[in-house]
C-alpha cells in the first residue's frame, strides 16, 4: 500500500539535464516541484575527486557512474521477426545514473540540428520528391527554427559553449562552420584550444577544399559565470572526459550550471535514490494524477501532482510512457499507435592512419576539442545523383589516450605476444582517428516496445528495441567511408584503414549513446506522441522531454537540441500552460 | 550524515535539511535535499589499493597457470616486464574476488537463450564461473594433449595453445555462449586491463605500461604542453596513490 | 556619563528605517547572526566545541517550556547585555560582551522579532562543559575580571566609522573569532588580529598587506561579505556560515561602513619574511602542486576567475599557523553561496591521498613561491591536525 504524499505543482522523474533545467524554470515561476532521481546525488568535489577521477578502469571499463543492467536492463532484436534478448550488460549505448544524469560524464559536444531539420519532410520532399525518401518514416518536427533559436541560445549560454558562430542572421563568419542555420550571436567563449591532429586534418580539409571548423563544446575554454551567476572554469585537457565527472568545474552539467541555484530553493526538493515505477492517470486516463515510487528500502509512496514532467533519458521516457498507459503502442505492421515509433540511433564509421615518428601525445584532450566538415552532412551537399538522404559531421575529434581502451596498432600488430608491444608502442604516438558521425532517419520496422518476456526487478516489462541501419542509412554510411577514404589518403599516412557499417546493429562494442526517438514530437497525433511544446497529445498534464522527442536524429550529437527542447517546453510551460492548463494544441 | 564534530559553529546544513521538510520522516530512504547543496568534509569513495599479496580467488594451480598465460600475452623484452613481473595475475585475481567476479552488475534474470551475434553474451555464468570452467577445461586439454601442465609446456608450446584458443581451433569443453575463442578474450581482455590499469588494482607495476608508451598517468593539467605540437612530453607518470613523481 | 553613552548609543544604533519593530528586529538577528549559534530554525542544540568542553545553544523561540517564551523584555536585556539570563549566568561563548554595545530600542526590536517566529518545542541540554567550568557561578567572577563595557570611540571619526565600529565590535562581534583569546576565553592580544578557533584560523582583519586587509580596498571588504567572494578570497569553513546567515544580508550602507572601519585599523608590528622550504622540499611541492592542484589553481596559482581564488598573496595561505591550509586540504572545504555568487565551490578531500609529508611539501611550496613568504609547515603538524579532525581515525 503506497503511502500518499502531499500534492506539488509538478513532479519530474529524473533529475539529469533535462530535469534540471524544467525545475529552474519552472520554480523560477513559482512552481513547488519536486524531482525523483533513481540514482545517488553527485557532486564535483565528493564524487569527481581530483585525485581519483582519472581511473580509466573504475570509470570507462567498469562503467562506475554509469546505469547498472541490474537496475533496468534492455532487451534487442534487430527484426521484429527474431526473438529480443536482453543486454545484459549495456555495451553499444551507456545510459546515465544519477543527478546530472549522462550529463555528468558526456565529452561535451553541443550542436544545433538544422533549419531544413526540423521541416525535414517538407525540405526533402520540396528539393527531391517525394520518391526520393519512400520507405522512410521522415515527419516535420512541428518547430520552426525560428521558434527555436531563442532556446538553443538558451541553453548555449547557460554551459558556456566554447565556439565560433558560422552564420550570424545570416551572415557568414569566416572560422566558423558555413553550413549552419543562422544564430543570433556569438558562443559565449571562444573555441577551445586542440592538439596536434585535429590541426593535420584541418590543414587537410582546407586542401581539399571543404570547410573544417572548431567543434561547439560545453568544456569551457575560459572561466565563466553563466546567467544564473553560477561560475565555471577553464579545461585542462586533461584526457578523462567521456565516461567520467569533470574534477575542476570545466565541463557543463547540471551539477556545474544548475544545481547551485536549483538546490537553494525552498520550492525545489530532490529525492534521490528513489525510482519511480509509474505515472498513474485518472480513471478516463486522460490526466496524470500522481507517480508511484519506490524508496532505497523498497517502501513504496504515491506522490501526487498537478502535473508530471517525464524527464529520465530517451529510452526510459518511452518506456514509461507505455507502462503507465499514455499515448499508445506503435505497431509497425499496422503504422498505428504514437508510442514507440520513429526510433533512431547513429549512423558512424571510422578510419584510422599512422603517421610515422610523431609525437601525438593523445592523453592531451578535452572532449569536443575537434575539428570538423559539414560539408557531407545533412542535406548540406546535393543528393540528387545519390541513392540516399542524410549525411554526416566529419570530424577528427581525438579525446583521450587512455591505455586500457586506446591502443592503436598498425596492420599487421598481433593482438598479444611478440610483437604486440611494438606495434602499441609505435602505434600510441602515431595513430590518428577520424570519423563520420551520420544521421539516422527512421523507418516502419525501427522501432520500441515493451519486452513480452524479460522484466526488471521490480517485476516491470524491460523496453525492448527493434533496429537495424536502414539501407538508406547504410549507403550514406559507406559514402561516407569513402570520403573518410579519400580524407585519409590525402594525409600521406604510412597506413590507413576505414571501417565500413554493418546493416544489423551490434549491441556489443561501444557506437553511440545517442538514442533517439519513441515518444516523438509532430503536428499530427496519431504519428507522433507530444505537440510542439512536448506536451502529451494524450494526456495533456503530461511532457515528455528528451531526444525521445527527435521525429530522426541528424548527423550531430543530441545534447544541444535536447537542451533546446527543454527550454522550449520550460517556455511554454511557465507562459501559456501554468496559465491556462489543457491542451496547448489542439489538432 | 555523519556527524562532524568539528564544524561546531553550526549544524546549519543537517538543520537546513530538517527543518524545511516535515515529510522527512515519511519519505526516509534515498536522501531528501532541499535548501542545501550538501558537502561534508572528507566525503568522498577514494579506491581501495590492492593488497598485493597472495591469491584471494585462484588456487594455487590456477594461479600459476593464469601466471604464465599472461607472460605469454605480454612477454618480458626491452620495452617492458612481462605479464607475471607486472601483476597481470594478482590484478585478475583481485578482480575475481571481487564485484566484477561476481558480475553484480549485470541483468542475470531469465530465461537464457541462445543469441544472435549481435545480441552479446546469453550465459549464465559470471566471471568467476568462466575463469573456473576455462581454466579445468584448459587444464585438461593440455594434459590430454602434451602430458603436463601447461606450467610446464615451452613457450612455444604456450604460444601454440593460445594461438589455437585465439583463433578458434582449439575448441575447449567449455558451456552454451562460451567458446575457447570467448575465454580467450576474456583472458585477454583482462590481461590487458591489469597491464595498463592503475597499480593500485594489482596490475602495472611501478607504472611499467605507462612509462612504456609515454602515458603520463593521473594528470590532470596539460594546458602549459597542448600547443607543443609534436613535442614529446616531458615528465614522467603518475598514479592514484603515487601523487608526484618519485 | 551614562547619559552621555546612551546618548551617543542611540546616534550610532541602528536608524529605523523599517515599518515595524519585528522587521527592524529580523535586522538586529540579521546583525548579530543569531541563525550561526542558534541554528537556522532559532531552537537551538547547535554544539560549540570550546576549550573547556561542550557547550549546547539554548532555543530563543518563543516556546514557553523551552525557548524564551516566559521572558519579559527586561529579561532579554539583561541576557543580552549583562549576560544573566534570569539570573542565571551565561557563558561568554554567547558574546554579551559585545552585545552590550547595543542600545535598548534594538535590543527590544529583536525581543519583539524573536516572540514573532515559530516556536519550537525543543528542550537543550546546554551546559556539556567539564568540570569545574560547568560551574556557571565562576561566571560571575569571569565578568569581574573581564566584562568591562567597552567605552564608545572617539566621536571624531566620521559616521561611517562610527557606524562600522559600533558593527564590528556590537552586534557583529567579529573579535569573538578574529581576535585572539586567553586561558580563560577572554580577548587578549591586538584586536581583530587574528586567532585560531577549532582548527580555523580566523584572519587579521588589520592592515599587514599580506596577511590583513591592506591588500583589499574597501569594495573588496564589501563584495567579500555581501556575495562570499571577491577577487583575494572566497568564504568558506566558519566565515561561509557568517556570510550566508549574516553579512549577505547587511544593507549595503552597513556594509560600507564595517569596511571603512577595518580599513582604518593599524597595522601590526611588521612580521619577519619567512624563507622557503629547502630545495629538495621545494622540488617535491611543486610536482605536488602540479599533480594535485593546478588544475584549479593554476599553474601560475592565480586562480580562476570567480570560481577559484589565487594563492599569491592569499592571506589564508600567508597565515603563522598552517591550521586553515592543512585542513582545506586533507578534508576539503564548501564555500559560502549567497544570491550573488551562488556557485559553492567545494575543494575536494585528499587525506586519502596524501600523506603527512606530502601535505606539508605542497604547503610548504605553496606558503614560499610565487612571493608568498610564510613558513614551511612540518609533518609533525599535519599528523596533529589529522589526527585531531579525524579524531584518530
Amino acid at each position: 500500500m503506497a503511502r500518499l504524499l502531499p500534492k506539488k505543482d509538478a513532479v519530474i522523474i529524473g533529475l539529469g539535464w533535462t530535469g534540471a533545467i524544467l525545475a529552474q524554470q519552472l520554480t523560477e515561476a513559482g512552481l513547488d516541484v519536486v524531482a525523483i532521481e533513481r540514482g545517488p546525488w553527485r557532486d564535483t568535489a565528493t564524487d569527481f575527486n581530483i585525485g581519483y577521477m582519472q581511473d580509466e578502469l573504475r570509470y570507462a571499463i567498469r562503467k562506475d557512474l554509469f546505469l547498472n543492467p541490474v537496475l533496468e536492463a534492455m532487451t534487442m532484436r534487430n527484426r521484429p521477426d527474431q526473438t529480443a534478448l536482453p543486454m545484459r550488460d549495456y555495451g553499444s549505448f551507456l545510459p546515465g545514473h544519477g543527478v546530472g544524469g549522462a550529463g555528468v560524464h558526456w565529452n561535451g559536444k553541443t550542436w544545433r540540428f538544422w533549419e531544413s531539420d526540423f521541416q525535414i519532410h517538407t525540405h526533402l520532399t520540396r528539393r527531391y520528391g517525394a520518391d526520393k525518401i519512400r520507405g522512410l518514416q521522415l515527419q516535420d518536427w512541428g518547430v520552426t527554427w525560428d521558434e527555436i533559436e531563442p532556446s538553443f541560445d538558451a541553453f548555449e549560454y547557460l554551459c558556456g559553449i566554447s565556439g565560433k558562430a558560422g552564420n550570424i542572421k545570416g551572415a557568414l563568419q569566416p572560422g566558423g562552420n558555413p553550413f549552419e542555420s543562422p544564430r543570433a550571436r556569438e558562443y559565449p567563449n571562444p573555441p577551445l584550444k586542440t592538439g596536434y591532429p585535429p590541426m593535420l586534418f584541418d590543414k587537410v580539409a582546407r586542401e581539399l577544399g571543404y570547410h573544417p571548423f572548431p567543434q561547439p563544446t560545453a568544456n569551457l575554454s575560459r572561466p565563466y559565470v553563466n546567467p544564473l551567476g553560477i561560475a565555471m572554469g577553464e579545461c585542462t585537457y586533461c584526457g578523462f572526459c567521456e565516461r567520467f565527472g569533470c574534477a575542476n568545474y570545466s565541463k557543463a552539467s547540471a551539477q556545474t550550471t544548475i544545481l547551485p541555484v536549483l538546490m537553494a530553493k525552498p520550492n525545489f526538493e530532490a529525492r534521490t535514490e528513489c525510482e519511480v515505477l509509474k505515472v498513474n492517470l485518472t480513471a478516463d486516463g486522460k490526466a496524470a494524477k500522481s507517480v508511484t515510487y519506490v524508496d532505497a528500502r523498497g517502501v513504496e509512496y504515491e506522490q501526487p501532482g498537478e502535473m508530471v514532467l517525464i524527464c529520465a533519458y530517451s529510452l526510459m521516457n518511452v518506456r514509461m510512457m507505455l507502462l503507465s498507459g499514455i499515448g499508445t503502442q506503435y505497431d509497425p505492421a499496422t503504422g498505428k499507435g504514437n508510442v514507440g515509433r520513429n526510433y533512431c540511433y547513429q549512423t558512424s564509421c571510422g578510419a584510422r592512419l599512422f603517421l610515422e615518428g610523431k609525437h601525438l601525445n593523445p592523453f592531451i584532450a578535452s572532449g569536443g576539442m575537434g575539428r570538423t566538415i559539414d560539408d557531407f552532412n545533412g542535406d548540406g551537399f546535393d543528393h540528387s545523383h545519390l541513392n540516399f538522404v542524410g549525411g554526416a559531421g566529419i570530424s577528427c575529434d581525438p579525446s583521450n589516450g587512455r591505455p586500457i581502451g586506446y591502443r592503436p596498432t598498425p596492420p599487421g600488430t598481433p593482438r598479444w605476444g611478440a610483437g604486440w608491444k611494438k606495434g602499441t608502442v609505435e602505434g600510441y604516438q602515431n595513430a590518428m582517428n577520424i570519423g563520420a558521425q551520420g544521421s539516422s532517419y527512421p523507418v516502419r520496422e525501427n522501432y520500441l516496445d515493451l519486452d513480452p518476456t524479460y522484466s526488471d526487478r521490480h517485476g516491470r516489462p524491460l523496453l525492448r528495441i527493434t533496429f537495424s541501419f536502414p539501407d538508406n542509412d547504410v549507403a550514406m554510411s559507406h559514402y561516407m567511408s569513402d570520403q573518410l577514404e579519400k580524407i585519409a589518403k590525402a594525409f600521406n599516412p604510412k597506413s590507413y584503414s576505414v571501417a565500413r557499417i554493418q546493416k544489423d546493429w551490434n549491441s556489443v562494442p561501444y557506437q553511440s549513446t545517442h538514442n533517439t526517438g519513441g515518444a516523438i514530437m509532430g503536428e499530427n497525433p496519431r504519428t507522433s506522441a507530444v505537440n510542439k511544446y512536448l506536451q502529451s497529445w494524450d494526456v495533456p498534464n503530461v511532457f515528455v522531454i528528451g531526444a525521445s522527442a527527435f521525429a530522426h536524429n541528424a548527423g550531430m550529437n543530441p545534447t544541444g537540441t535536447v537542451g533546446a527542447l527543454a527550454f522550449w517546453a520550460a517556455k511554454a510551460i511557465t507562459e501559456k500552460y501554468i496559465n491556462h492548463p489543457g491542451a496547448l494544441v489542439h489538432a | 550524515m555523519p556527524q562532524d564534530a568539528t564544524r561546531t559553529w553550526s549544524r546549519r546544513r543537517l538543520l537546513a535539511s530538517v527543518a524545511a521538510l516535515p515529510i522527512l520522516a515519511a519519505t526516509a530512504d534515498g536522501r531528501n535535499i532541499s535548501g542545501e547543496l550538501p558537502w561534508s568534509p572528507f566525503a568522498g569513495d577514494p579506491p581501495r589499493p590492492v593488497n598485493p599479496l597472495g591469491w584471494y580467488f585462484f588456487t594455487a594451480g590456477e594461479a600459476a597457470t593464469v601466471e604464465a598465460i599472461v607472460d605469454r600475452l605480454i612477454p618480458a623484452d626491452e620495452l617492458s616486464p612481462g605479464g607475471r613481473d607486472s601483476g597481470c595475475a594478482v590484478y585478475i585475481d583481485r578482480q575475481l574476488a571481487g564485484s566484477f567476479g561476481k558480475g553484480d552488475r549485470l541483468y542475470w534474470k531469465g530465461p537464457f537463450l541462445p543469441g544472435l551475434p549481435t545480441q552479446g553474451y546469453q550465459g549464465n555464468m559470471p566471471p568467476v564461473a568462466r575463469y573456473r570452467l576455462g581454466l579445468r577445461a584448459l587444464g585438461d586439454y593440455v594434459n590430454r594433449t602434451y602430458g603436463k601442465d601447461f606450467v610446464k609446456l615451452t613457450a612455444g608450446q604456450q604460444d601454440a595453445v593460445l594461438k589455437g584458443l585465439d583463433e578458434g581451433t582449439i575448441a575447449l569443453k567449455l558451456a552454451p555462449g562460451f567458446d575457447s575463442k570467448a575465454f580467450f578474450e576474456l583472458l585477454l581482455q583482462n590481461t590487458m586491463e591489469g597491464f595498463f590499469a592503475d597499480p593500485l588494482y594489482g596490475g602495472n607495476r611501478g607504472m611499467a605500461s605507462w612509462k612504456m608508451l609515454g602515458f603520463p598517468g593521473t594528470r590532470y593539467d596539460y594546458r602549459d604542453h597542448i600547443d607543443k605540437y609534436n613535442q614529446p612530453y616531458p615528465l614522467g607518470p603518475v598514479s592514484i596513490y603515487s601523487p608526484m613523481e618519485s | 556619563m551614562r547619559g552621555i553613552v546612551a546618548g551617543i548609543l542611540l546616534l550610532i544604533g541602528t536608524p529605523a528605517f523599517a515599518a515595524t519593530p519585528i522587521e527592524e528586529g529580523r535586522y538586529q538577528a540579521v546583525l548579530g547572526d543569531c541563525a550561526g549559534c542558534h541554528g537556522k530554525d532559532l531552537a537551538g542544540g547547535v554544539v560549540l566545541q570550546t576549550p573547556f568542553g561542550r557547550l549546547v545553544t539554548p532555543n530563543i523561540t518563543p516556546d514557553r517550556q523551552t525557548g524564551i517564551g516566559g521572558y519579559s523584555s527586561a529579561d532579554f536585556r539583561a541576557a543580552m547585555k549583562t549576560g544573566y539570563a534570569r539570573g542565571k549566568p551565561l557563558y561568554p561563548a554567547m558574546p554579551y560582551v559585545n552585545y552590550a554595545r547595543m542600545p535598548d530600542r534594538d535590543v527590544d526590536a529583536l525581543f519583539a522579532y524573536l516572540k514573532s517566529v515559530r516556536p519550537v518545542r525543543h528542550a537543550v541540554n546546554v551546559n556539556q562543559l567539564r568540570f569545574p567550568y560547568n560551574w556557571r557561578f565562576l561566571m560571575r567572577l569571569w565578568n569581574l575580571v573581564f566584562f568591562h563595557t567597552r567605552a564608545p570611540a572617539p566621536s571624531n571619526h566620521g559616521a561611517a566609522w562610527m557606524r562600522g565600529e559600533y558593527l564590528v565590535n556590537g552586534p557583529g562581534h567579529c573579535g569573538t573569532c578574529h581576535t585572539g583569546k586567553n586561558l580563560f576565553g577572554a580577548d587578549s592580544g591586538p584586536a581583530l588580529g587574528g586567532a585560531l578557533l577549532q582548527g580555523w584560523f580566523a584572519p587579521d582583519l588589520g592592515g599587514d598587506h599580506v596577511t590583513g586587509l591592506g591588500g583589499w580596498q574597501a569594495s573588496d571588504v564589501v563584495a567579500y561579505l555581501k556575495t562570499g567572494r571577491n577577487g583575494h578570497s572566497i568564504a568558506s569553513g566558519p566565515m561561509a556560515e557568517a556570510v550566508e546567515n549574516s553579512t549577505t544580508a547587511m544593507t549595503d550602507n552597513d556594509l560600507e561602513a564595517i569596511a571603512v572601519y577595518l580599513k582604518e585599523l593599524p597595522p601590526p608590528a611588521a612580521r619577519a619574511s619567512q624563507s622557503p622550504g629547502d630545495v629538495e622540499q621545494m622540488k617535491r611541492g611543486a610536482s605536488l602542486y602540479r599533480v594535485n592542484c593546478s588544475a584549479c589553481h593554476g599553474l601560475d596559482a592565480k586562480g580562476e576567475g570567480p570560481l577559484v581564488p589565487p594563492l599569491t598573496g592569499n592571506a589564508v595561505v600567508n597565515q603563522a599557523g598552517a591550521d586553515t591550509l592543512v585542513r582545506l586540504v586533507l578534508a576539503g572545504s564548501q564555500a559560502a553561496g549567497t544570491k550573488w555568487a551562488p556557485t559553492r565551490p567545494a575543494m575536494p578531500s585528499l587525506a586519502w591521498r596524501l600523506n603527512d609529508k606530502q601535505v606539508a611539501d605542497v604547503l610548504t611550496y605553496v606558503r614560499g613561491n610565487w612571493g608568498n613568504r610564510a613558513e614551511p609547515v612540518a609533518p609533525g603538524t599535519v599528523g596533529d591536525i589529522r589526527a585531531a579532525l579525524q579524531g584518530g581515525r
